[in-house]
């Protein structure tokens, strides 16, 4: 049986490191020895946001025999890109990297990520592209990465994750777009936190369940710092996708955040338009997981209640774990919106894919 | 239509609003620095009183922390809910296009022209040495 998503471009698909020491090679000799002295090449960095162990962190089948989940090239090739016939996927590292307290530390590591992901994986096979991995602590670091690395036109986005140590619109923060924004790149947010707050809003849950649940929650009030403090007004190209998401609390969210501002729209003045007009015209969701409703009909409705056929992206979220069975495409998804999801959205919101990558 | 005298000129200070009732309908007068002007006194909204709000100049901003205040005391903020309108016009500034509040034209007129009628005048003697502000309805 052809995938449904033959052809398709998977927007979120996550390599990770088989651990800290693939990287040395890519260090400078300072932070090479740096690196060594500390013992981090013993250590793998992996965030909280995502514990190998934990059942969300890789699908049973999608696990290698040894090694974190997205570790093994050949089979993320096989399960990933031959199993679904994707055309390209987009490569998201999460990494301890990205997070560090140390600014020098965390760009050095990232550094090491994006040359040894260029190496060890784009080199290696034609369908993948990558994220530019920055310390998203450090936004003229972060710059500086995106501006080392968008030569490389296989990096199609700059990588943040939605709940850092301060909310992502305010301004220290627009060096990361207004690079991005040169360089045609979309942010891409992914679910995670820096842990510098508790990640939800209302103190440190106990469990994983009350943590990724929240995760949601925090995209939403991401997206209203990126909208209020007026990203959108002053970088009018800029493209944000959310990754991993869930999608489907958008509607309600929308509906809150455009009442709102009706009645308190003097406070951001530089908003000339209703707020879900900016998110319809600049931001993306990439559909894994994707919180269904149990009904079709349900999802159709939500569909149009989102409002635009030109949000959605499709994604397989490999090798994580929604629960969702095989198929990464949700059950009912309206006939017509197929090509866009799976081809004309990611491209119209990835423009390098659509050209030849220069390197 | 009828021309309604609704109060005399020195009534209705600059930055201020009378709500008057013509045809058994709440009008509130409004004078924006001289100019008069009517708006119906229902929020297109959720039907609050809205020429009970407050009255205030209109924030903008061409970039972000670029701001602005343009066209002082020419916009309404609904009571109930924050909306804000633009006295001149009665459009909103969240949807323009789609809510705004009836307006109604108003004048400012010798008590002499007056005298010659026809005009409705309910609540207001019209002698010949005062000015008057009018509705048309």
């Amino acid at each position: 049986m052809t995938s449904p998503a033959a052809g398709a471009i998977d927007c979120d698909v996550h390599a990770a490191l088989p651990g800290t020491h693939v990287l040395l090679p890519y260090l400078d000799d300072y932070w090479r020895e740096h690196v060594v002295m500390r013992g981090l090449d013993h250590d793998n960095l992996n965030t909280s946001n995502y514990p190998p162990g934990a059942p969300i962190s890789g699908r049973p089948d999608w696990r290698p025999a040894k090694g974190d989940p997205g570790s093994d090239l050949g089979l993320l090739r096989k399960q990933a890109l031959d199993g679904f016939g994707t055309r390209f996927a987009i490569l998201n590292v999460i990494h301890g990297a990205q997070i560090m307290f140390s600014e020098d530390l965390s760009a050095a590591l990232c550094r090491a990520i994006n040359d040894w992901i260029a190496a060890e994986w784009l080199d290696r096979d034609p369908r993948l592209r990558a994220s530019i991995v920055v310390p998203i602590h450090s936004p003229e670091l972060a710059a500086q990465e995106i501006e080392r690395k968008a030569e490389d036109r296989r990096f199609v986005q700059v990588l943040m994750l939605a709940m850092a140590e301060m909310p992502l619109g305010r301004r220290a923060n627009w060096p990361i777009y207004r690079a991005a924004q040169r360089h045609d790149l979309p942010i891409g947010i992914h679910a995670g936190s820096a842990y510098r707050h508790p990640p939800t809003s209302i103190g440190w849950p106990s469990y994983l369940l009350e943590d990724y649940v929240a995760q949601s929650a925090g995209f939403a009030t991401t997206l209203s710092s990126l909208v209020a403090e007026g990203v959108f007004v002053e970088f009018p190209s800029l493209r944000v996708v959310l990754l991993e998401s869930g999608v489907t609390w958008l509607p309600a969210y929308l509906w809150r955040l455009n009442k709102t501002w009706r009645g308190i729209r003097a406070e951001v003045p530089w908003l000339d338009r209703a707020p879900a007009d900016y998110i319809r015209e600049h931001v993306r969701l990439t559909i894994q997981p994707f919180d269904q409703p149990p009904e079709q009909r349900q999802l159709e409705r939500i569909i149009e209640q989102i409002g635009s056929d030109e949000m959605l992206l499709f994604s397989t979220d490999y090798p994580h774990w929604h629960f969702d069975g095989t198929d990464a495409i949700p059950d009912g998804m309206p006939a017509h919106l197929m090509r866009k999801l799976l081809v004309d959205n990611p491209l119209k919101t990835y423009s390098r894919l659509s050209k030849e990558p220069v390197r | 239509m009828a021309r309604h005298v609704v109060a005399t000129l020195d009534e209705i200070a600059p930055g201020t609003c009378k709500i008057v009732t013509v045809a058994g309908r709440e009008i509130g007068i409004f004078n924006v620095a001289s100019q008069f002007y009517g708006l119906i006194n229902r929020c297109p909204h959720g039907g609050a009183p809205l020429c009970r709000g407050r009255i205030h100049g209109r924030m903008e901003a061409a970039a972000p922390g670029q701001y602005r205040l343009t066209r002082p005391g020419e916009m309404l903020r609904c009571p109930w809910h924050g909306w804000e309108f633009d006295i001149r016009t009665g459009q909103s500034w969240c949807d323009p296009d789609n809510v705004r509040v009836r307006s109604y034209a108003v004048s400012v007129e010798p008590g002499e022209t007056l005298a010659k009628g026809p005009f409705v005048a309910d609540t207001v003697s019209v002698t010949v040495d005062q000015h008057y502000i009018v509705v048309d309805l």
